[in-house]
């Protein structure tokens, strides 16, 4: 790719083959850039005067309680898979990533993941315990939590699972149901390392066990080192508290690590010498490998990008200038760079990061992109602060084999053709 | 650990191990956490861990498994646990799949830990009435889903003592991840 120069020529510099723009042509070119690309604005055909639209010559509605979204965007919803009719409440809902801008996911529109259902809590009646291998075992009501110091942090969660359709299949859904395990929010909470700090350790403490309250008592296990860095007792997300599918009115972030690992609904820590190896950390969220040996306790989020403007079942109107954008993250800390394609992976651009960059934390990237009307493969590469860069499909698969539905985060292309439409393709 | 070093551990953690920390915890804890009657902590502490410590009394034969079996979970599992049209991963069978294009990841072929198919039956099944199990009856359907897997013999009395001897097929097939290896 070229440097940071961006000429006012009467074409605008490409970047990368296929119409990549350099990533700051829309702030320094602005305006002009849509006339030098020969897309000249339409002049109107109509005659008559305009006519003022209802909303500004009548009063509208009034007040509310609790602000919803405009009746314009009903369709703006979780995407629905096929649950088991027999458990309709054990499943997921996917974010409708090809909807929504920006980093932050709205609360109506986080993921859901439920191993049994969404409990109906009273707070009043709900308490945190910690025991085990502690100085002290000590239990929390959530008037007690509430004076204590809180820490917000902005952080994705991603189930292990997603993206899994896209490593085995090539889905012509949206970018959402392949890949909308994933949502970012501000978490607000009480560091867990203060609580432990109360209790005390006792020798020999190395992992914690947390429990959900919901009817299946989700269990999993957590490093101790973990658990004393960043995990935090969250109780608001995005402000509010936190909503009943997403754990009200507590649930773990372990920041960066596999969505099941946030354990919702917390109620019971316990801290122990060994992981404990339950149902849900053996039986399932392990990945078998080839050999037939599973890993277990990958925890960790890997580094992953993804486009979603334009993104399959899309389709672009007419030939200009569009801009590619998406969402980058990574488990191990901050998104350094993602890298735009527009010619199959034969060329890569930089794309613009969005900022906030913030680490184990959603990161929205943009690159201006002149679609000629010709096919095009589009396709983004993240690299995080640790080096980590997100592989191609072929790496991915070789990692954990093909059999294993977790931790997938190869590189996702999209095919635009000659007509605009945009489809899942392998690169 | 005395309390003290730990406090001085976890502030270096936090100082040195997350980045948007601007600088260590410095806030006077409010120390409100209460304490715990032991009878209070034996009732919610249902952990039961690898090595099988805090498994309740109680037992259960493969026999009385099945007449629980057919009452409490078949309605769901199927008739035996081994049926592949359920829409659920059958409890029964996989065994020697692992390693193939098509692996049967059941508790008889997958799961590591005997004591696990008691853990997750007593906090999470039948799926219309978590927690209403006995441990006798918790036990009994355990006991069960290893014989009909082929693993324990018929004649065990599935309790505390014998569970967490059992030695499942799959029990050396999980490698811990390499970040968390000691």
């Amino acid at each position: 790719m070229s440097g940071d120069k961006t000429d006012a020529a009467d074409e605008p510099e490409q970047v990368a083959g296929n119409g990549l723009l350099h990533r700051r042509l829309f702030l320094t070119q602005g305006l002009t850039l849509a006339g030098a690309l020969g897309v000249a604005g339409q002049a109107s055909a109509q005659t008559a005067l305009p006519k003022r639209p209802d909303w500004m010559t009548r009063q509208g509605a009034g007040l509310s309680g609790y602000g919803q979204p405009s009746k314009f965007e009903e369709g703006v919803k979780r995407l629905t898979g096929q649950p088991n009719p027999l458990f309709p409440s054990v499943g997921s809902t996917r974010t409708p990533l090809e909807k929504l801008n920006g980093m932050i996911t709205p609360n109506g529109l986080h993921f859901e993941r439920h191993h049994s259902s969404v409990p109906d809590i009273n707070p009043d009646a709900h308490r945190l315990l910690i025991h085990g291998l502690v100085r002290k075992p000590l239990a929390w009501d959530m008037s007690a939590l509430a004076r204590y110091p809180m820490t917000s942090v902005i952080r994705f969660i991603e189930c292990s699972g997603n993206s899994g359709a896209a490593k085995r299949n090539v889905p012509q859904t949206s970018v959402g149901q392949i890949h909308g395990l994933v949502s970012c929010s501000e978490w607000t909470g009480i560091k867990l390392s203060h609580l432990l700090d109360e209790t005390g350790l006792a020798d020999g403490a190395s992992w914690i066990i947390a429990e959900g309250a919901e009817a299946s008592s989700m269990v999993r296990s957590i490093p101790l080192e973990t658990a004393l860095d960043d995990v935090i007792v969250a109780l608001y997300q995005n402000g509010e508290r936190i909503r009943p599918e997403q754990g009200y009115p507590m649930r773990l972030l372990v920041p960066g690590c596999e969505g099941s690992v946030n354990v919702k609904w917390v109620h019971r820590i316990k801290v122990v010498s060994e992981p404990g190896d339950s149902r849900d950390e053996t039986g399932q969220y392990t990945d078998l490998m080839a050999d037939g040996r599973a890993l277990k306790y990958t925890l960790l989020m890997d580094v992953k990008s993804l486009i979603t403007h334009p993104s399959v079942s899309m389709k672009l109107a007419q030939p200009g200038v569009y801009e590619v954008s998406g969402l980058a993250w990574s488990g191990h800390g901050a998104i350094r760079r993602v890298e735009v394609t527009a010619d199959g992976g034969k060329s890569w651009a930089d794309a613009e990061l969005s900022g906030p960059v913030l680490p184990k934390c959603l990161t929205r990237f943009r690159i201006p992109w002149s679609w000629t009307g010709g096919p095009a493969t589009l396709a983004s590469r993240a690299i995080d602060d640790r080096g980590n860069v997100q592989p191609t499909h072929e790496v991915a698969i070789a990692r954990y084999g093909e059999i294993g539905a977790y931790h997938y985060n190869g590189i996702q292309p999209w095919a635009v053709a000659q007509t605009g439409e945009v489809a899942n393709v392998r690169m | 650990m005395s309390a003290c070093r730990f406090a001085l551990a976890a502030g270096l953690l936090l100082t040195s191990g997350c980045a948007t920390q601007t600088k260590p915890v410095a806030h006077p804890a409010p120390n409100l956490g209460q304490a715990m009657t032991e009878a209070e902590l034996a009732f919610w502490d249902t952990s039961i861990l690898v090595d099988g410590s805090n498994l309740p009394a109680g037992s259960g034969s493969s026999a009385q498994g099945l007449i629980v079996y057919k009452q409490k979970c078949a309605a769901c599992h199927g008739a035996t646990g081994a049926e592949t049209d359920t829409r659920l991963t059958p409890l029964i069978g996989g065994m020697g799949s692992l390693a193939t294009a098509q692996p049967v990841r059941t508790l008889g072929s997958y799961w590591p830990h005997a004591t696990i198919v008691f853990d997750y039956i007593r906090r999470a099944m039948p799926y219309n009435a978590p927690k209403s199990l006995s441990n006798d009856e918790a036990y009994a359907l355990t006991a069960y889903l290893l014989r009909a897997n082929g693993i324990i013999d018929e004649a065990l009395i599935v309790d505390r003592t014998t569970l967490p001897a059992v030695k499942m097929p799959n029990q050396n097939g999980f490698v811990m991840a390499p970040e968390h290896a000691k």
